[in-house]
């Protein structure tokens, strides 16, 4: 009974803003204008454009998945080796950036990378060539790298420091070196971690939208701006949410995944 | 920059008229809700309605017509005061959205208003019972004379591979597909399919060109030298042209898109009186001036415009052009909704290649 109250908040907040909405998406993706049962919303995915810009949405937010994972490990597991408070501090700082809102520092990166802006002003200043990545997928995807890359490091730094050294240490009783230890006992039992990771990495990369539009100059169209421009240009919110739908798919997949892997809920404990 | 500087004073303004709603608020007369373009007002002048009226105003911005329609017509956000372009004008009469205006509440409007304004205002409000005309002018290019050394005369020089990655394109549906029907000489609110296609391919083929699509930022990009080229409302030029001397304004001889924004009163409106009131103390000469000098947006207030000190700007070409001396002006007209759906179809196939 008591336990039934303390979730009443928790339950009317999720009817509220989770359910309710994505029953709105539903019932938006599958009508057309007249209110009538359409399945054509959803089957647009498959026009050139929308296919187009979802396959690139995959690809640019892969390539961020990937660079994340590959920056994020390694720090991850030097985190883990620092005592108490050195670790907490860089945790600290790691995490300091997103206290700031997230369209301002993306709007920051645009000053940054400009043609004129202060990286090329210091690298003319220096004398070496211009870095001319502005308005490309290169730096959508610095974008998204910059953006999302704590998601990354927290899950595995806390998978990773919840490694018993006991067992490492078994490992090295046993006559493992350093490279044997990381490849058969560290890294399979991060794994949890490195999914997590990389589903709150992949996800909000495969759906942003701002990013494309500040850092590509609005050149590359991912489905993410293709969803927005439908809902807030076009005003065709059944097509927005048919699309919103198939984007869905793709998440839940992921989630599915990440469920499965992360059955005991240790990540989650962040 | 500016626009997170001008970000921020939007949120300055908007507590500093929260915390003087609490001091006021037995003497308030209520509130009104505008909405109007971003950086299209000298937010002094909203602080002076407030003072003189007692009415509060809850002030709100949207970046193009196309952004503004969908939150007006959903309803759920009810608006007194609304600033939109001709063509979205016509569109909301045609859609039943709007209310007529009285105009025996608002004296200046009628009396202040240059009467060739109403007339233009007439081809998407016929009768001018909707909307009071607030900024008009034209769409151009705005040059870099350091980076531009050949005399800007036509569109065809967005098209130009010498200024690849230099050139600044609209990033809104009508104005993008404006420039490219007037390059290969059609009109701008056509509805032929084969003119469309062929304004399409133009627009996919200066794609590789274009640096960035964008809409405000036009302005500060130029400003900054980070581009050569820009598609830019007149309004603007002056105001770039005071930041960075180095760059200037002309009207292709194709001719290009005459525009006016104008006040309307949406049919939801919870405070048509309040909003008269507004609509009207902003026809005031002295308002209309404040608001000229600030956005530098073409007034069609008669009585700003022979208040203005600086001569140079009160004879300029670019803020009050003699429109008689240009070929193949038009105006947006509402396109129906399916001439709508063709063009976004259209803009998003130019948007994904």
């Amino acid at each position: 009974m008591n336990k039934k109250l303390l979730s009443a908040p928790f339950i009317f907040w999720s009817v509220l803003f989770i359910l309710v909405p994505l029953c709105m998406v539903f019932y938006y993706g599958l009508t057309d204008k007249t209110g009538a049962f359409t399945l054509n919303n959803i089957l647009a995915i498959a026009t050139q454009e929308h296919s187009k810009a979802l396959w690139e949405s995959i690809k640019l937010s892969l390539i961020s998945t990937v660079i994340c994972f590959l920056l994020a490990y390694p720090l991850a597991m030097i985190l883990s080796h620092m005592n108490t408070n050195k670790n907490s501090f860089i945790v600290l700082i790691f995490i300091l950036p997103m206290w700031m809102n997230f369209l301002l520092r993306t709007l920051a990166w645009q000053t940054l990378l400009e043609k004129t802006g202060v990286i090329n002003s210091v690298l003319s200043f220096l004398h070496l060539p211009a870095l001319n990545i502005i308005n490309t997928p290169y730096a959508i995807v610095l974008g998204m790298v910059y953006n999302f890359l704590p998601f990354m490091v927290l899950p595995i730094y806390n998978v990773l420091v919840k490694i018993d050294v006991n067992v490492i240490n078994a490992a090295r009783d046993l006559g493992a070196n350093s490279f044997q230890t990381f490849l058969k006992i560290i890294f399979p039992l991060s794994i949890p971690g490195v999914i997590s990771g990389i589903t709150m990495v992949f996800v909000p990369a495969l759906t942003t939208f701002v990013i494309s539009k500040i850092l590509g100059g609005s050149k590359i169209l991912l489905i993410g701006n293709v969803i927005e421009q439908e809902f807030t240009q076009t005003g065709n919110w059944h097509l927005g949410s048919g699309l919103s739908i198939v984007l869905m798919l793709f998440i839940i997949f992921n989630m599915v995944i990440s469920a499965v892997t992360d059955k005991d809920g240790e990540v989650n404990a962040l | 920059m500016k626009k997170i500087f001008s970000l921020l004073l939007c949120g300055c303004l908007v507590t500093s008229s929260l915390t003087g709603c609490s001091s006021k608020a037995e003497t308030s007369n209520g509130v009104v809700y505008v909405y109007n373009w971003g950086e299209y007002i000298d937010p002094q002048t909203l602080d002076m309605f407030e003072e003189e009226t007692g009415i509060k105003v809850i002030y709100d911005e949207f970046e193009t017509n196309e952004g503004m329609y969908p939150k007006v017509e959903a309803g759920s956000s009810a608006y007194d005061v609304i600033c939109p372009s001709d063509y979205m004008i016509n569109k909301m009469i045609a859609n039943d959205l709007l209310q007529e205006l009285n105009f025996d509440n608002m004296p200046n409007a009628k009396a202040n208003i240059g009467a060739q304004y109403y007339e233009q205002a007439q081809s998407f409000d016929p009768g001018n019972k909707y909307c009071v005309p607030y900024c008009w002018g034209t769409v151009g290019i705005l040059y870099n004379k350091t980076m531009v050394e050949e005399p800007v005369t036509s569109w065809s020089i967005l098209w130009d591979e010498k200024y690849a990655d230099n050139i600044l394109m609209q990033d809104s549906v009508r104005d993008a597909f404006m420039v490219a029907l007037k390059l290969n000489g059609y009109s701008m609110n056509t509805l032929d399919e084969n003119e469309l296609q062929v304004a399409k391919n133009s627009l996919i083929e200066q794609k590789p060109l274009v640096q960035a699509y964008v809409v405000d930022q036009v302005r500060d990009k130029m400003i900054g030298g980070e581009a050569a080229l820009g598609v830019i409302y007149s309004g603007e030029a002056i105001y770039t042209q005071r930041e960075n001397p180095d760059l200037e304004y002309v009207i292709p001889d194709e001719g290009t898109n005459v525009w006016i924004d104008g006040w309307v009163i949406p049919k939801n409106a919870p405070n048509k009186e309040n909003a008269e009131k507004f609509i009207d103390f902003m026809c005031r000469g002295d308002i209309a001036l404040m608001n000229f000098e600030y956005i530098t947006y073409s007034t069609p207030n008669t009585v700003a415009q022979e208040q203005i000190e600086d001569e140079d700007i009160k004879n300029s070409e670019i803020a009050f052009p003699d429109l008689s001396k240009y070929n193949d002006l038009e105006a947006f007209i509402y396109l129906g909704e399916d001439g709508d759906e063709m063009y976004n179809n259209l803009w998003k196939e130019v948007m994904s290649n």
